[in-house]
């Protein structure tokens, strides 16, 4: 009896969840509806079986339950009973199959006026390319990647020179335009994401997939990655803008193409040296760091890191959150170097500065910080030497006082949260695997050992 | 030993005479499927324990320090792989396969007994193995139970060194002791049939372990090659798998290998392997319905050829799996529509366990309510599966919680409600000993309603679109922080269902000593393992005569006959003789 009305209860409650529940798909925003269509046949349909069948089998407990006074009814088959049940299902199953094989057959046919773009994954980041004026995107092959060309374009194709390289994890589309995405991996399985979209497709090494879809409003939607990548596939994240045209032209206008890239001037060092004099009233002159006026050490860090932390000092991306107390006296520093080439220079002159290691501040358990840092290195190196093809830049020699600092500053969002910092939000993820401070003096210590 | 199995003399059996002979190396069929229940539990446990852990992390977010991203994926994939083959195959194969085909279908023995010895001690080296790679360096790996290449073999995945080396290396291990086991229920359901047990007759549990070893014996080769070619690859820089790569900045020697493969040849085991696992448990429930509601299975022979159907459609359903793979998008049109049409037998298997209830006298026993909860889940499971199934409806639902929820309500809570239910029927007969009622009914609760209170919810992260495998879900501008609380209710059932495991434990080792006397045939059934001179059966099964068998095993309540059962070793002269007896009386 009481499963009879557990049964019930449990019909009654999993509808009302379903109806009352908050947590359902988020609106959509692409040309897709027809599959949300397709669930709400599949809903009705499923659901009705749902109750009916379970509600029938509640009834059937509660009627025949055990009676010493009565006997089971004896009937092998019921040949009509069972033909019927068969036909209905299969009635049932073709409604749910047609529409979504109508839909489909959409799916796997773009349109033919459709943009083409491409997005490349890597573990864990994605970069996006465009085909430029000539509306062609030039060849590409994982042999050609490397330090100086990351999108691995061929350097013989012609076709390739107008190409838009998008280094960021911000894609921007226009509003209304039908796109077909083309989709390759560097390293390991992916998968683009986009819930608003509804759409998914796996990124496979070696291969080109694609999906298509039309954005249909405007907004900034986080783009997943949904194919298990690694340690790191969680932090794996992006965003797909979508603009209306105006502001999208105004977008691509300020990206660059492969040729920029190519011609992009290489930072003077003798000239660095005069802007760098600035810096080194708090970093020390030789890049050495200055506890006392919370400037970290600088020698030994990559130039490409340092360039991306001035610009975003200088965008406000870094530096603007309101307890970031001492990376708000960076930002009007950061915003005197006029230019990228004023930034490229000081950045050649710092790689060219040879400081002492940073002396140690913090004790703590050298060993259980190795367990820590377990993670850290898939990105950041076994020996903590930085990997620019995962834009994770040193920290072997690094001032221990000033990681700490950044370390509790991801934690708690107040680096790495702002919507442009496509590659803090890695950190302000990552960061938050260490729940306490000792867990952090230790992974210092460790780190101070290396 | 020729012949043995179907032999009515005995003096050839040998019987064992010491402690090592009887209990460890065995070659009785039904020590040997305590063996590979007892160790299929063990590791069950294991994962058990990891799914706790996995819980805590993906509940309580930034809590435990213990848990980081690596040991979160060693924990989701050796919980996987340990659910689905090493305790699902194996105690539903090795386990209730071997323990119960000699018996029902009158038979003395497996008809090769030293190869089924052979195939449980390789298959507790394959645990052994599988184990180890907890205590290797860098752990066991953490691709994920699919263990897709090329990630499962490079720099950047949790055990990509030793870890995945030994999973591999378990899995063929494996896959070896299946084979044994395997040829060996096969060919002892086709050829060591007692006289009269004709095909059309034996209980649906023999049909669905033995097509579902057919399967096995049909998928696993898949794994294997697989296994081999990933270990390959691994070890001696082959490229089945890998295409060229740059792999953290670095540049591989791999070219030209596929990924998709891979995955086809893994889910081409992989989805036959949901039915290696549903197959018996369909067979099973059937049974323990029948006996309890007193009344035959409805429409058997309908029965019959749905299994035997869903396992032959199970061989053309594989890419399913795939559907967001990057395999030709066309392939999307063929695998929605065989996916859709295997819903049809399944449907009628559903009907038909309900209709067997319908004008029953239905016992709530503890088996009873397992069996029952099986068909409420089973159907909440089998329905979300015309979601994923249709192919543009798993665009969006892919890779979430959607998927989760689905096939743990399908091949987990399905298959092991029904594992509970065998056990709660199955021990007295195993033992000697009827299971405590009042413990498993507790058991029965907290279980049923424990993992609907995880499941149903875990669908509706998957239609927020929350991604599975994410350690941690940070903030994003659709996932409302809501979220969050359901997946920490979902991690408090989680706990709750795996502690109220224990009683479940506990009532076995009680009762063992402790439990009521099961007598002969506790619960009258009419299937010949409950027919054995001894109860539990000793070896050889039968004494000197093996049974001659007159009807189906589903003559409950016949009409004109005082007992409401009739075991199939009766004939219809000793009914109408003993027409007037106490039912249940030993004939």
């Amino acid at each position: 009896m009481k499963l009879v009305i557990v049964l019930v209860l449990l019909v009654v409650g999993t509808v009302a969840f379903h109806f009352i529940s908050p947590w359902w798909f988020t609106p959509i925003a692409s040309n897709w509806d027809m599959i949300d269509t397709t669930i709400d046949i599949t809903f009705y349909i499923t659901g009705f079986v749902f109750v009916a069948v379970n509600l029938f089998m509640a009834y059937t407990i509660y009627r025949y339950r055990y009676s010493a006074s009565r006997r089971a009814h004896y009937e092998p088959e019921n040949k009509k009973l069972e033909i019927w049940l068969t036909a209905i299902t299969a009635v049932g199953v073709a409604a749910m199959l047609a529409p979504g094989l109508v839909v489909w057959a959409d799916f796997v046919n773009p349109p033919e006026d459709a943009d083409v773009i491409e997005v490349v994954g890597q573990q864990w980041q994605w970069s996006f390319r465009l085909p430029g004026e000539d509306g062609i995107l030039g060849t590409v092959d994982a042999r050609y990647i490397g330090p100086d060309n990351p999108f691995g374009m061929n350097p013989t194709d012609a076709d390739g020179l107008d190409d838009v390289l998008v280094s960021s994890n911000e894609l921007h589309l226009p509003l209304d335009r039908p796109v077909k995405v083309l989709l390759r991996s560097k390293d390991v399985l992916h998968d683009f994401a986009v819930p608003q979209f509804r759409v998914k497709m796996d990124l496979v090494p070696g291969l080109v997939s694609f999906l298509w879809f039309t954005p249909t409003r405007t907004g900034k939607f986080d783009i997943l990655c949904m194919e298990l990548c690694g340690i790191a596939h969680y932090t794996m994240r992006g965003y797909v803008v979508v603009d209306e045209q105006a502001d999208y032209d105004a977008w691509l206008s300020q990206q660059a193409t492969w040729s920029d890239m190519q011609g992009l001037a290489a930072g003077d060092p003798t000239q660095g040296k005069g802007l760098y004099a600035v810096c080194g009233s708090c970093h020390g002159q030789d890049g050495q760091g200055n506890a006392a006026m919370n400037a970290p050490r600088l020698a030994g860090l990559p130039a490409w890191y340092i360039e991306r932390q001035i610009d975003y000092y200088k965008k406000g991306i870094r530096g603007a959150h309101e307890e970031d107390t001492y990376g708000k006296q960076m930002a009007p520093m950061a915003n005197m170097l006029a230019d990228t080439a004023a930034i490229r220079n000081v950045t050649a002159y710092i790689d060219t500065l040879d400081a002492q290691p940073a002396q140690s501040t913090i004790s703590g358990n050298s060993a259980r910080g190795a367990a820590h840092y377990n993670t850290c290195g898939a990105c950041h190196g076994a020996e903590a030497q930085g990997n620019y093809a995962l834009n994770a830049p040193r920290l072997a020699g690094q001032d221990d006082w000033y990681l700490k600092r950044q370390l509790g500053n991801f934690r708690q969002g107040i680096r790495g949260a702002h919507k442009s910092d496509v590659f803090g939000h890695q950190m302000v993820l990552m960061a938050r695997t260490l729940q306490d401070e000792q867990a952090v003096n230790d992974l210092l210590a460790y780190l101070n050992s290396l | 030993m020729e012949h043995v199995a179907i032999a009515d003399q005995i003096d050839e059996l040998h019987d064992p005479d010491t402690f090592i002979t009887k209990y460890i190396w065995s070659q009785d069929h039904k020590v040997i499927a305590i063996q590979y229940g007892l160790t299929a539990i063990f590791v069950g446990l294991v994962a058990l324990a990891l799914s706790g852990l996995m819980r805590l992390q993906l509940g309580f977010p930034d809590t435990f320090d213990f848990i980081d991203p690596s040991s979160y994926l060693q924990f989701v994939t050796m919980h996987g792989m340990i659910m689905v083959i090493y305790l699902l195959t194996a105690l539903l194969l090795g386990g209730f396969g071997n323990y119960l085909i000699p018996l029902m279908i009158g038979a003395r023995d497996m008809v090769f007994p030293y190869l089924n010895m052979l195939s449980y001690w390789t298959y507790l080296l394959a645990v052994i193995v599988l184990l180890a790679s907890f205590f290797v360096p860098g752990g066991p790996t953490g691709a994920g139970w699919t263990l897709y290449p090329p990630q499962a073999i490079l720099a950047g995945t949790p055990g990509y060194d030793w870890g995945i080396i030994l999973m591999l290396a378990s899995l063929a291990i494996f896959i070896v002791a299946f084979t044994m086991g395997g040829l060996n229920y096969v060919t002892t359901v086709l050829q060591a049939r007692t006289r009269g047990m004709t095909l059309m007759r034996m209980p649906l549990t023999i049909w669905g372990i033995f097509t579902a070893t057919v399967l096995g014996l049909l998928a696993f080769p898949a794994l294997l090659v697989s296994a081999i070619m990933m270990m390959l690859d691994k070890l001696l820089g082959t490229s089945f798998f890998m295409p060229a790569i740059v792999s953290l900045g670095e540049t591989l020697d791999h070219s030209g290998g596929s990924p998709v493969l891979f995955q086809h040849l893994f889910w081409f085991f992989g989805h036959p392997e949901v039915y290696i696992v549903a197959l018996p448990a369909f067979g099973m429930v059937s049974d323990v319905l029948a006996t309890h509601a007193r009344k035959n299975i409805f429409g058997y022979r309908m029965m019959v050829w749905a299994i035997v159907a869903i396992g032959g459609l199970s061989f053309v359903v594989w890419a399913h799996h795939m559907y967001v793979s990057a395999m030709n998008p066309a392939f999307g049109f063929f695998f929605a529509t065989t996916t859709l049409i295997i819903a049809i037998p399944t449907a009628i298997k559903v009907y038909n366990w309900v209709l067997t209830l319908w004008r029953g006298n239905i016992h709530l026993t503890v088996p009873m309510l397992f069996a029952i909860g099986f068909i409420f889940t089973f159907t909440h499971g089998g329905l979300t599966g015309l979601f994923l199934g249709n192919v543009v409806i798993d665009l969006p639902l892919s890779d979430t919680y959607f998927v989760v929820a689905h096939f743990h309500m399908v091949m987990g809570v399905s298959p092991v409600m029904v594992l509970f239910a065998a056990i709660y029927h199955w021990y007295p007969l195993m033992t000697g000993k009827m299971l405590h009622t009042g413990l498993g009914k507790i058991h029965f609760w907290f279980t049923f309603l424990g993992t609907y209170a995880i499941y149903l919810p875990m669908h509706y992260l998957g239609f927020l679109g929350v991604p599975r495998r994410y350690f941690a879900m940070g903030s994003t501008d659709f996932i409302p922080e809501s979220a969050q609380s359901l997946n920490a209710s979902i991690t408090v059932s989680a706990l709750i269902v795996g502690a109220s495991q224990l009683i479940f434990i506990f009532n076995i080792f009680w009762s063992l000593r402790n439990g009521e006397k099961a007598g002969h045939n506790p619960w009258q059934a009419t299937s010949l393992e409950w027919q054995t001179p001894n109860v539990p059966p000793k070896h050889g099964n039968w004494g000197p005569t093996l049974p001659q068998v007159h009807r189906w095993a589903y003559d409950y309540s016949v009409p004109g006959v005082e007992a409401d059962f009739i075991p199939q070793n009766v004939s219809t002269d000793e009914v109408a003789a003993t027409a007037d007896e106490t039912p249940g009386a030993q004939i």
